[in-house]
C-alpha cells in the first residue's frame, strides 16, 4: 500500500471513529446542567457540527469554482478538463446543502424543546423562531437552491461550468454577511445575537463540552469530505464514459 | 478607462432617452403598486409597515429595472459592444447606470408614498441618502446576476429566483438603517446607524469588486 491509500483509508477510519464517540459521549457522558437549556444542550454536538462541514463542503465549492475559472484562461498551459473542476464545485455544494438542511432541522427541533415546549404544536411560532441566523441559513439553502436551478437552465456543460462557478463565487460572498454580520444586529436565541462577538464564541462553553464538540465536529467534516469523494469521483467515471462513447462515436462515422 | 466608462455611460443614458415609454412603463409600474397599497391600507399602516413596504416597492422595482440591462439587449449588440469596449468598463458603466436610474425612480416612489402612506419622515435628507446608497447596493447586487441569467434560457423566471436570496442580507440592513428617519418607526440601540451605513458601502463596495472580477468570464462566449 502506498501512501496515498493509506490516506485514503485512514480519514474515513477516523470519521467513524470520531463520529460514534461524539455520538456515545454526547449522550451519556456528565455535563453541566444549567438553565435556559439544561439536558438540551447536548444537540449542540449535533447541530454546531453541521453548519461547519456546511462551511466546509461550500469552501471545497468555491475553491473548485475558482479553479474552473482558471482552467478556462486561454493563456494558461494545462491538460486538465475543465468540466472535473465543475462536477467537483457541484457535487461539493450538494453535500453542503444536506448538511444546510440538517442543520436547519436539527435547530428546529433544538428550539422546539428549549425555549417552546409550553406552546402547542400546531402553532407556528413553536417550529420557527424567526432567529436571524436561523432565516439566513434557510436563505443560503435558497441561494444554492437557486443555483442548482441555474444549472439545469443551461445544456451546454460548458457555458454551464462556467457561469455556474461564477454565480457560486458571488454565492458565498453573500454568506458571510448571512452568518457573520446580520445575526449580530439583531436579537436571537444563538449565543452572539446582538452582541458584537463571532457567530462561535469558544469563551461560553465549557472544557467538558470542547472534548466532545471538537472531535465530532472533525468528524462529520471528514463524512462530508467523504460522500463529497464518492460522489465527485462517480461523476468523473460518467464524464470519463461519455468522452469514450463519443471518441467511439467519432471513429466509427470516420 | 474612464472616459470608456462616461462614454457608455452616455450611451446608456441615450438609449433612454430614445425609448422613454420604458422609463414611463417603470414609473407607472411604482405608482400602481404605492397606489394599491395604500388603498388596501387606507389609514391604518404603522409607520414600521410604511418602512418595510418602502424598501420592498424598491426591491421589486429593482429587479424590474435591472432585468433590462442585459436581458433586453440582443446577441448582436452584445457581440458589436464585445468587440468595442472593455469588460470591466461596461459592467461598471451599467452599475453607475443603474445606480442613477434606481434611485430616481425611488425618489419618485418615495414622495408618492410618503403622500399617499401618509408617514411623518423626521430626516429627509438622511432618507434620501441611505436610499441612494441602497440604490447603488442593488444595482451592484442585481447587475452581475443579471449578466449571469442573461446567459441561461429561462432568463425572467431566473433573475428573481438569483436575486432574492442573495439581496436577503442587504434589504435587512436597509429596512434597519432607515427606521430612525421616520417618526414612530422604532429607533436603534445606541449609535449604529452610522456604523450600519457604513456596513451597506463596504457590502456594495465588495459587490463592486466582485462583479469586476467576475463579470468578463460571464461576458466572453
Amino acid at each position: 500500500m502506498n501512501r496515498k491509500t493509506i490516506l485514503r483509508i485512514s480519514y474515513k477510519v477516523l470519521a467513524v471513529a470520531l463520529i460514534l464517540y461524539a455520538v456515545v459521549f454526547g449522550l451519556v457522558s456528565r455535563l453541566p446542567d444549567l438553565p435556559p437549556l439544561q439536558q438540551s444542550s447536548r444537540n449542540v454536538f449535533f447541530h454546531v457540527p453541521m453548519w461547519f462541514a456546511m462551511l466546509t463542503m461550500m469552501g471545497i465549492s468555491l475553491y473548485y469554482s475558482i479553479r474552473l475559472l482558471r482552467l478556462l484562461d486561454p493563456d494558461l498551459e494545462h491538460s486538465e478538463n475543465p468540466l472535473y473542476a465543475d462536477a467537483n464545485a457541484r457535487e461539493s455544494a450538494g453535500v453542503g446543502v444536506i448538511f444546510n438542511a440538517l442543520g436547519l432541522v436539527t435547530g428546529i427541533i433544538w428550539s422546539r424543546v428549549s425555549w417552546a415546549e409550553d406552546r402547542p404544536a400546531s402553532e407556528f411560532s413553536t417550529w420557527w423562531a424567526w432567529d436571524p441566523i436561523q432565516v439566513g441559513a434557510l436563505v443560503a439553502l435558497l441561494i444554492y437552491l437557486a443555483y442548482f436551478l441555474l444549472r439545469n437552465s443551461f445544456t451546454e456543460p460548458e457555458s454551464r461550468a462556467k457561469v455556474a462557478a461564477v454565480y457560486n463565487i458571488f454565492a458565498f460572498a453573500t454568506l458571510i454577511p448571512l452568518f457573520f454580520i446580520i445575526p449580530r444586529m439583531f436579537e436571537g436565541l444563538h449565543p452572539t445575537a446582538g452582541k458584537g462577538s463571532f457567530i462561535f464564541d469558544k469563551s461560553q462553553i465549557s472544557n467538558e463540552f470542547r472534548m466532545i464538540l471538537y472531535p465530532g465536529m472533525l468528524g462529520f467534516i471528514l463524512l462530508g469530505v467523504w460522500i463529497y469523494e464518492l460522489r465527485s469521483r462517480l461523476e468523473r467515471v460518467r464524464l470519463r464514459l461519455e468522452e469514450k462513447l463519443a471518441e467511439k462515436d467519432y471513429r466509427e462515422t470516420a | 478607462m474612464i472616459r470608456e466608462i462616461l462614454y457608455l455611460l452616455k450611451k446608456e443614458i441615450m438609449l433612454e432617452w430614445k425609448q422613454k415609454y420604458a422609463f414611463n412603463g417603470l414609473v407607472l409600474y411604482v405608482l400602481s403598486m404605492v397606489m394599491v397599497i395604500s388603498l388596501a391600507f387606507v389609514d391604518n399602516m404603522a409607520p414600521e409597515t410604511w418602512n418595510i413596504i418602502y424598501w420592498i416597492i424598491l426591491l421589486f422595482v429593482a429587479i424590474n429595472a435591472i432585468a433590462r440591462s442585459f436581458l433586453s439587449e440582443s446577441q448582436g449588440q452584445m457581440m458589436y459592444l464585445y468587440n468595442l469596449a472593455h469588460p470591466v468598463a461596461v459592467i461598471l458603466a451599467k452599475i453607475v447606470y443603474n445606480s442613477f436610474l434606481l434611485f430616481l425612480i425611488a425618489g419618485i416612489t418615495l414622495v408618492f408614498f410618503q403622500f399617499l402612506g401618509g408617514v411623518h419622515i423626521l430626516t429627509p435628507l438622511r432618507l434620501l441618502g441611505i436610499t441612494f446608497a441602497g440604490s447603488a447596493a442593488l444595482s451592484a447586487n442585481l447587475t452581475l446576476v443579471s449578466a449571469i441569467a442573461s446567459r441561461a434560457e429561462n432568463k425572467t423566471t431566473l433573475l428573481a429566483v438569483l436575486g432574492f436570496p442573495l439581496i436577503v442580507p442587504l434589504l435587512l440592513l436597509l429596512i434597519r438603517i432607515s427606521r430612525p428617519a421616520i417618526e414612530g418607526a422604532g429607533g436603534m440601540v445606541g449609535n449604529v446607524s452610522g456604523d450600519s451605513l457604513g456596513m451597506v458601502g463596504g457590502i456594495t463596495l465588495a459587490l463592486i469588486i466582485f462583479s469586476v472580477i467576475l463579470f468578463p468570464f460571464v461576458w466572453k462566449e
